[in-house]
């Protein structure tokens, strides 16, 4: 386990290494900060002149080891446009983000289990019909589609839901939640029903596919053939050997899904990581561009880290040291 | 009996008072947010529109674009270089401080610090304190712009603003840091912050203490929030969830004014939108024949109607009217007959290859625009190899005119016909900063000329004439390509009294709108 992790770490840390070199390479090409700080009428060498006091006409070297030795200082730079540590903005926002990834992949849960295991179960039967047709349309309408056909449906026309914003939250410990208050809980069902609408296709064909493969195995069969109640043997055995790819492919894709959220986040006006990504390209904020790059590389490392370490202890069969086998 | 029917009268009337200015809170809801609360950051209409909530300038433009008195009550001209102004009295800052000429003077010193700023004060020698109440202000040369410049000055409070914080000055002007200026202000204006999440909302709430006494304004609270995507803030707007929007997309404008208890409201902005045909890459150029025919053939009459929806007002110079320079007698000039025998009078009957570049998210369908005059010069046989890139990478690209075709809108700082000139098309020059944006390289010594004499000319009248021939002599010659003047659109609920608070200049003056 512990030369596992070894591994993993080191492992992690070239990944970082890579993923900040390329984050940083790209900053060059993104455009000039310098036009989204300063009016149409200010001259080039008063431009070239903020350029030098700001350090961007230093060679790409220079930069990158000056960033890299405040990083290592828990520096990762500053916001030209919020004019604060990009690392306490986006730890800032991500409440906000991870708010709406939590929320969608509640839904995502409480869908995709029933409706895969229903239609694993009576594979015959109108309603799986119905619901794979819906979920191949849902895999293939985009997101910005789905929420902008939301917002239209149950803001503008039915007046039910808020369009935009995360509404009222309120502060428990340090962290701003929409989920304690009417109008934060209001606001975030749109979000996540467009967020989920993303993943929930995929989740119920696996649930359903992998449901399908354990009610064909030999235990399932000898089950049924012992008599045991058929509800017994779906929910109670097949069921439990379901969850396993379930919670693989679910960790795997939550990394996924916080990266997804620039789009949702966008349509939404939800002020959070996604949001201040898109932002930031669009003012060409580079420092926060470069940070959220880094950050969401790690946020997937550690995930499928995590992920692998939850697999070992679900199925002792796997060994994740790699020696066995 | 008399005594109860007085009460009764009494009561009615005060309740009549009551009812009439009644207070509101109402929720707006803009593409972005003020990017800091310094005033002289950054020259942009996002921070003039804060400006004109948190403080005042000396004059302002009303809504048909006269000059009205705020700060300054009255000025007159001393001599050729000299402006007086009085200043109003009893004026109170947020901080409590009194606004005397002090203040005036520290703010204009401020803005000549500013590098956003200082050009557009640049002429002016110095500002002298009369008395408390008195200044004057002085230009090298006769200036005839002193008025529109003062509509800048908004005057700041000195001693909140002085000082020491972090270990910096306060009155510092910081571009890519935190300011005290940045995160305070002490302001004369209708409202004052009391909650600002960057990027997420600004709250403003009435100035109990505002000076203006005879604004109609009822708004109590006003809460801006940032919504970046058109489709979402139309469904805001719809849906009840704000009271006003700013921009409105054209793809919006019919659905918003329809919706009953919604309405649009819109006027002509004066930020003109144009091609530079450039002279330097591209030799074909050179020919004022060959820029005629471009002009002719681009049906900028069509571009207004069906792909601006009819929200855009169609230019054939760069002064709007109602500015000094707009010349009436020259109208848009579409006529493909007339553009190819150009062509061939030029000797490209056979056409000829040129590079178009323009951006994609800067101005109003400005992507859709240059495919529709990039197919609108294929029929003179002027074959357009054309890209289109965000506005983070035109911009590196535009510094150094690197394609043949440049598309560039431009917004007079000073409101005034000159502005566009100087920039947009007079020749370059490193040293004064002329043509810093002209990247048809266009070069007319007349038009030089014109434009710098029209600089120290103060008979209005006179001027106009000068600045009237410079337009002539750019359709002449065609200079550039002009398209149209974007609109701004503003969508509203109908108990919003928009329509008396927005002005052309787009910085609309919350502190007298009135909600019903």
């Amino acid at each position: 386990m512990l030369t596992f992790l070894g591994q993993r770490l080191i492992q992690a840390l070239i990944v970082m290494f890579v993923i900040s070199l390329v984050a940083f390479a790209i900053q060059d090409n993104l455009g000039d900060p310098l036009r989204e700080m300063v009016g149409q009428s200010v001259s080039l060498a008063e431009r070239q002149a903020l350029r030098d006091e700001m350090g961007l006409n230093d060679p790409y070297l220079t930069k990158y080891s000056r960033f890299i030795v405040n990083a290592l200082h828990g520096d990762l730079g500053t916001s030209y446009f919020l004019k604060k540590p990009v690392l306490d903005i986006i730890l800032d926002k991500l409440q906000a983000t991870l708010e709406l990834v939590f929320g969608a992949a509640l839904i995502i849960l409480f869908v995709s289990i029933p409706l895969g295991v229903y239609s694993a179960i009576h594979p015959k039967s109108i309603s799986t019909k119905i619901i794979m047709t819906l979920s191949s349309l849902g895999i293939s309408v985009p997101v910005f589609l789905t929420a902008i056909m939301l917002m239209y449906i149950f803001s503008i026309e039915l007046n039910w839901l808020p369009s935009y914003g995360r509404g009222d939250t309120i502060n428990v410990w340090g962290w701003e939640t929409g989920f304690l208050t009417k109008d934060g809980l209001l606001h975030l069902i749109l979000p996540c029903i467009s967020l989920a609408s993303i993943m929930l296709p995929l989740f119920i064909r696996l649930v359903r596919s992998e449901m399908l493969e354990a009610l064909g195995s030999e235990y399932v069969k000898f089950a049924t053939a012992k008599g045991l109640s058929l509800q017994k043997i779906y929910y109670q055995h097949a069921l439990k050997n379901t969850m396993l790819p379930v919670i693989t492919v679910g960790g795997v894709q939550i990394g996924t899904m916080i990266a997804y959220t620039i789009l949702t986040e966008t349509v939404f006006q939800w002020p959070g990581t996604g949001f201040l990504f898109l932002d930031a390209i669009n003012r060409v904020d580079t420092p926060v561009i470069t940070a959220y790059v880094i950050f969401v590389g790690l946020i997937f490392v550690v995930t499928n880290t995590f992920v692998d370490l939850l697999y070992g202890l679900i199925n002792p069969t796997v060994d994740i040291t790699g020696k066995g086998a | 009996m008399n005594c109860l029917k007085m009460k009764i009268a009494i009561a009615v009337l005060a309740a009549g008072v009551s009812f009439s200015s009644v207070a509101a809170e109402i929720t707006v809801a803009y593409d972005a947010d003020p990017v800091s609360l310094d005033p002289h950051e950054q020259i942009s209409s996002g921070t003039l529109q804060m400006s004109h909530l948190l403080f005042d300038p000396l004059i302002r433009y009303d809504n048909n674009f006269k000059l009205e008195a705020r700060l300054a009550t009255s000025w007159e001209r001393i001599n050729n270089t000299t402006y007086r102004f009085h200043l109003r009295k009893g004026v109170k800052f947020h901080s409590g401080n009194l606004l005397t000429v002090d203040d005036v003077i520290w703010t204009f010193d401020r803005l000549r610090n500013s590098i956003d700023f200082k050009a557009i004060y640049a002429p002016f020698k110095e500002m002298i304190k009369i008395d408390d109440y008195t200044f004057d202000i002085i230009s090298y040369k006769p200036f005839p712009l002193v008025l529109q410049t003062a509509t800048y000055i908004f005057p700041m409070d000195k001693k909140f603003y002085t000082g020491q914080f972090n270990g910096k000055s306060k009155s510092l002007i910081v571009k890519n840091g935190r300011s005290f200026a940045s995160t305070h202000v002490s302001g004369t204006g209708p409202f004052i912050v009391t909650f600002r999440e960057q990027g997420v909302k600004v709250v403003f709430e009435r100035f109990n203490d505002y000076w203006d006494k005879s604004s109609p304004g009822n708004v109590d609270k006003l809460t801006l929030v940032p919504i970046k995507e058109n489709a979402t803030r139309v469904a805001a707007l719809l849906s009840g969830d704000v009271d006003l929007i700013q921009p409105v997309g054209p793809n919006d404008q019919k659905r918003v004014s329809t919706t009953k208890g919604i309405k649009l409201v819109t006027l002509q902005s004066n930020r003109i939108l144009t091609f530079q045909l450039n002279q330097k890459s591209n030799p074909a150029l050179r020919d004022v024949r060959v820029r005629q025919a471009i002009v002719y053939a681009i049906n900028n009459t069509g571009i207004v109607k069906k792909i601006m929806k009819g929200f855009a007002t169609v230019a054939a110079q760069q002064s709007p009217e109602g500015y000094v320079g707009h010349n009436e007698t020259l109208v848009p000039r579409y006529d493909l007959k007339k553009a190819k025998q150009l062509m061939i009078d030029a000797g490209y009957k056979d056409g000829f290859k040129l590079t178009m570049l323009a951006p994609n998210n800067r101005y109003v369908n400005d992507a859709k625009i240059a495919q529709a005059v990039a197919s609108m010069l294929a029929k003179i046989g002027i074959k357009v190899d054309l890209k289109t890139v965000p506005k983070a990478q035109y911009w590196p690209a535009f510094d150094t005119c690197s394609a043949d075709m440049m598309m560039v809108g431009w917004q007079s700082d000073t409101e005034d016909s000159a502005n566009f000139t100087e920039f947009l098309t007079m020749t370059r020059n490193e040293k004064t900063g002329k043509g810093a944006y002209n990247c048809g390289y266009y070069s007319n010594p007349e038009v030089d000329k014109l434009v710098n004499d029209a600089g120290s000319e103060t008979n209005p009248d006179t001027r106009a004439k000068m600045l009237q021939k410079v337009e002539r002599i750019l359709y002449d010659d065609a200079a550039f390509v002009p398209l149209h003047w974007q609109n701004i659109a503003w969508g509203a609920k109908s108990n919003i009294g928009i329509k008396d608070i927005v002005t052309s200049t787009n910085l609309p003056f919350f502190g007298d709108l009135i909600v019903k």
